[in-house]
């Protein structure tokens, strides 16, 4: 996947804009989450977890090192996380959803929306 | 005999002791304690600084490990400053900023600017470009590029490549350069002579370090390939946070110190995280690489200047 090419077209079509909600959502994350990934010891814990359509998945950061929760196929970027932040995501759309840490990619997990 | 005080001054406030020189004889590495290579007049194997590689400087970092990584950059920029013969150009091999933030990248410009040496390249780090598109940083540093990255320019009759490994990778796998930058390096590289000295320098390390912790590129052989023809190749890599070096042939590897914080060595605990040390014992570990050309057409000299 060109991730490169992906990023250019996101900012292109403005959908820049959703990936800055997401980030804003993560100030109510604690309230609303329905399943939660720890990112800790250059991993995602749970690897692979399954949700159903409408939910909202919490990612906590809890390693000394920045990591991203950046979707393969383009639907969910976090950015750079330092440690203690979060980033949340509704996942409207069923679907297997493969995501990826972008400064260490070979964390790789999915999200499993029924 | 070093006759020159104003050198012996300067290499006093190197740290002398703590530094590791690095001279090349006919492709082979060879290690001196700073202190005994001023003895035995190395310096004149070092010669004037063709150019210094700084890296990692992690701008915006503020855990344990370096609460001021603004304040030890600007005493790598210092360490550079007081060189007596100042290097025609820096190469800053990336993680010039540790969250991609645009207060981040304006405070490592300032820092920068303290440089005497004018001429500053840059190529981005993964930490540069978690925005995805790298937009904070081609803003700053895009225009040699064109925005992509990847260039190459000529000085002194020293061929120098830029390269972009930390926006193509496989999920699960590698950075890499990717198709479209192997193909502009072929061009780039075609016709040139075999005795130009070439000096490639990207983030990621370009040889096989140690691939669970991500530290090597997918299509680091096919770059090998291109390279293979030339006389004196030096590679130059950051983001592994202390020296490893290898020579293979006329091809001498080098991975800079950063300017930051260390990282432990490969495999030691869970991953390439942060590395705390006593406080007295993290000027040892940080440090900037000068490069010079050795008398006699031998390859680039590489010295490694750690902070103290």
């Amino acid at each position: 996947m060109n991730l490169r090419i992906f990023a250019r077209a996101l900012a292109a079509t403005g959908l820049a804009a959703v990936a800055a909600f997401a980030l804003a959502a993560a100030s109510h994350a604690a309230a609303s989450a329905d399943a939660a990934v720890t990112i800790k010891d250059f991993d995602f814990h749970p690897m692979d977890i399954a949700v159903p359509a409408g939910a909202t998945v919490v990612w906590k950061n809890l390693d000394g090192e920045p990591h991203t929760v950046t979707s393969v196929d383009g639907t969910f970027r976090s950015g750079a996380l330092d440690q203690g932040d979060s980033f949340s995501f509704r996942f409207a759309r069923p679907g297997v959803y493969r995501y990826l840490c972008t400064i260490h990619p070979r964390m790789v997990a999915t999200v499993t929306v029924r | 005999m070093d006759h020159d005080p104003t050198r012996r001054h300067a290499l006093r406030c190197m740290g002398m002791g703590a530094g590791t020189l690095f001279a090349l004889s006919g492709g082979v590495l060879t290690g001196f304690d700073l202190a005994a290579a001023t003895e035995r007049g190395a310096a004149a194997k070092v010669g004037a600084p063709l150019f210094v590689q700084i890296s990692d400087s992690h701008i915006g970092f503020n855990k344990a490990a370096n609460p001021d990584v603004a304040g030890t950059l600007a005493r790598s920029i210092a360490l550079v400053n007081s060189l007596p013969r100042q290097p025609g150009l820096v190469l800053h091999t990336g993680d010039i900023t540790h969250l991609s933030r645009a207060s981040e990248f304006d405070d490592a410009a300032q820092l920068l600017r303290g440089l005497r040496v004018a001429e500053l390249h840059t190529v981005p780090g993964e930490h540069d470009v978690t925005d995805g598109a790298g937009t904070e940083y081609f803003a700053r540093f895009g225009a040699p590029s064109k925005n992509r990255g990847y260039y190459s320019f000529d000085h002194a009759g020293v061929h120098f490549v830029a390269l972009n490994n930390v926006m193509q990778f496989k999920p699960g796998g590698l950075a890499a350069l990717g198709e479209d930058q192997l193909a502009w390096l072929k061009d780039d590289l075609a016709g040139r002579s075999a005795s130009q000295p070439i000096v490639l320098f990207g983030h990621m390390p370009m040889w096989s370090i140690y691939e669970p912790w991500g530290w090597g590129s997918s299509d680091a052989p096919e770059v090998m390939d291109m390279i293979r023809r030339f006389g004196s190749v030096t590679v130059l890599n950051g983001h592994i946070h202390q020296i490893v070096q290898k020579v293979e042939g006329a091809v001498t590897f080098h991975t800079a110190r950063s300017t930051a914080y260390p990282q432990p060595a490969a495999g030691v605990g869970p991953g390439p995280g942060p590395l705390t040390v006593p406080p007295d014992q993290l000027p040892r570990m940080l440090g900037v690489t000068s490069v010079s050309r050795a008398p006699l057409h031998q390859p680039l000299s590489i010295t490694d200047i750690a902070l103290a």
